[in-house]
């Protein structure tokens, strides 16, 4: 074959290299949901399991508030990133357990609706003195809260990681436990921050940053094998995204927190970080799937040596 | 009702585009704009939101003696494509509204009066069809003419082409019609000559069935596309170890340190 003087078509280069898949549509509002929604459900955990071993009372309902107030901003994200906000409510017409974006629907309306009952009913009953009713139903809201707290922290790396958008589907395994230690980190964090300095806060901190840790090593070394689907938590602007966000969510607070054994402003500093890091991670991870989107070696099984630059630039807008 | 499909023949297509244009009438879709891609005659360079036919201009290097080819020519193909009408559509799989609907004919179809624009149906699609109308906020893709189906009539594509490429009708016999098709053009020395139609795969075949001649990626097909509900499993068992791990590691670090802490009091 004569060298191409112009671009073709091919079994290598696919369709001139035209992206195969469209690139997802989310705005910031998404992965700011994820973030919040992540941070929300973990808050609950925490509420509820602080509650039930006798743990101090300001933390609980601090925790309880963080929930329900992040249950709020999660739905206000959600519907913000609609293309019809005012049909919102459309995702309620139907149950599909098949879809993950439905699944999530319902969990956040019943995540919100459960942690704000909680909370607003523990306030009541302080402020009433003690209420049979108002007891019953934050004993009630609360537990299920943190059920429906676990699905909020974790069901977003469903969401992304079961689609057919190849750097995320290469990572479903990976996604809800890393998502869901982030999102445990963020409420930690939170919660330093608002003065509990709870030992038990500490030991989440560290175990968060833990399995981040992994998850960054885990990130780095399976990319050497499969480059190309693992190409955009590596390279541009969403690999700079993926690493900066690692580094911030994993060895950074897991450094600090071992310092924070003796000083307390580290963990004040490993906080700080894991939140960034965790909002970090989350922009990355959308910016990871509109790359992968625009490269159509994976999707269209190219081979990798002979694979030509991708013309996607050239694509209308 | 019948289960009715495409069939789509890229030998038969001369390129004309009718197709586009008759979609893009019937179905009152919008302009997408005028941009030189550079990529032979295709300008309009997928499918879309507001491309619900697209004409491929498939520039191929082939090998010598391959369907009359002489090696130092380029083959011009054409071929038309069109959403693919998954049997096992992952667009239908994601959208958490109802919007997307099986219709009657077997066709994947998108109730405009019914989404509100997630965007997950984006995500979903293994062929990049569907897509978000920026300035509408829904997304939109082929509606398999479900209104002139409704008629009793074909698709405005098929009834525009002038060649007969675009065939419309019940979906058995289209296969049919696509094998001896096929059999016909092997017979004639095009025995590059191939049917798409992936029924191996999780998608379990399309009611848009085509006839490619050479690689069906160098046409944007993918070889194996995947429903993306298949990684459902991996994704829910790992999301049920993550909680699982959350509710004990929380009550771990609470309950371990209950004794330490307690009448320890805090700043406020």
């Amino acid at each position: 074959m004569r060298p191409d003087a112009v671009p073709h078509a091919s079994g290598e280069t696919g369709y001139y290299g035209l992206p195969l898949l469209k690139k997802p549509v989310w705005t910031w509002e998404v992965p700011l949901y994820f973030f919040v929604g992540g941070a929300a459900g973990a808050a609950s955990i925490i509420a509820a399991t602080a509650e039930w071993t006798d743990a101090d009372v300001t933390l609980v309902r601090d925790a309880e508030w963080i929930a329900a107030a992040g249950g709020a901003v999660s739905a206000a994200l959600l519907t913000a990133d609609l293309g019809r906000p005012e049909r919102f409510l459309n995702m309620l017409r139907v149950f599909k357990p098949q879809s993950a974006m439905s699944v999530g629907s319902w969990t956040l309306t019943a995540f919100s609706s459960t942690s704000s009952a909680s909370a607003f009913a523990a306030a009541m009953d302080r402020r009433l003195g003690g209420s049979a009713p108002v007891r019953l139903v934050h004993d009630v809201a609360a537990p299920a809260a943190a059920l429906l707290g676990t699905v909020m922290s974790t069901y977003t790396g469903v969401l992304v990681g079961a689609t057919a958008i190849p750097v995320w589907n290469r990572n479903v395994r990976l996604l809800p436990a890393h998502f869901g230690a982030s999102g445990l980190a963020s409420a930690v964090a939170i919660l330093e921050w608002l003065g509990h300095e709870d030992a038990a806060l500490q030991r989440l901190g560290i175990a968060a940053a833990a399995i981040e840790t992994a998850t960054g090593a885990i990130i780095e070394l399976r990319g050497r094998d499969t480059t190309e689907a693992m190409a955009p938590l590596r390279e541009g602007v969403s690999g700079a995204l993926t690493r900066t966000g690692g580094i911030l969510s994993g060895p950074v607070p897991l450094i600090c927190r071992a310092l924070g054994e003796r000083h307390r402003s580290f963990r004040r500093v490993a906080g700080l970080s894991a939140l960034a890091g965790a909002l970090i991670t989350r922009l990355a991870w959308i910016a990871a799937g509109r790359a992968s989107a625009a490269d159509p070696a994976v999707s269209l099984a190219l081979p990798a040596v002979e694979r030509q630059p991708s013309n996607a630039d050239t694509c209308r807008s | 009702m019948p289960t009715t499909a495409f069939l789509t023949d890229s030998t038969l297509c001369i390129g004309c585009k009718a197709c586009e244009v008759a979609c893009k009438e019937w179905n009152q879709v919008p302009s997408d704009g005028f941009a030189w891609s550079g990529l032979s005659y295709d300008n309009t360079t997928g499918l879309g939101h507001s491309t619900w036919r697209h004409v491929k201009f498939v520039e191929m290097t082939t090998a010598f003696g391959v369907g009359g080819n002489s090696g130092d020519q380029v083959s011009w193909g054409f071929s038309s494509d069109v959403c693919k009408h998954c049997e096992v559509a992952g667009c239908l799989e994601a959208c958490p509204t109802g919007s997307i609907v099986r219709t009657e004919f077997g066709g994947v179809f998108v109730q405009p009066d019914v989404c509100n624009g997630c965007g997950y149906c984006v995500v979903g699609c293994p062929f990049g069809v569907i897509d978000r109308r920026p300035d509408d906020g829904r997304a939109f893709k082929c509606t398999f003419c479900y209104d002139r189906q409704r008629a009793g009539m074909q698709p405005a594509c098929a009834a525009a082409c002038p060649t007969e490429s675009i065939l419309f009708g019940e979906i058995d016999d289209l296969r049919k019609r696509a094998g001896d098709r096929v059999a016909e053009l092997h017979a004639r020395g095009l025995d590059d000559a191939a049917v798409y139609d992936p029924r191996e795969t999780s998608v379990g075949g399309t009611h848009a069935l085509f006839i490619i001649r050479g690689d069906a990626r160098a046409y944007n097909l993918p070889p194996n596309p995947e429903v993306p509900t298949v990684y459902l499993r991996d994704a829910w068992t790992a999301a049920a170890a993550t909680a699982a791990m959350l509710i004990a590691g929380t009550l771990a670090a609470f309950a371990g340190g209950r004794r330490r802490l307690e009448g320890r009091s805090h700043e406020a």
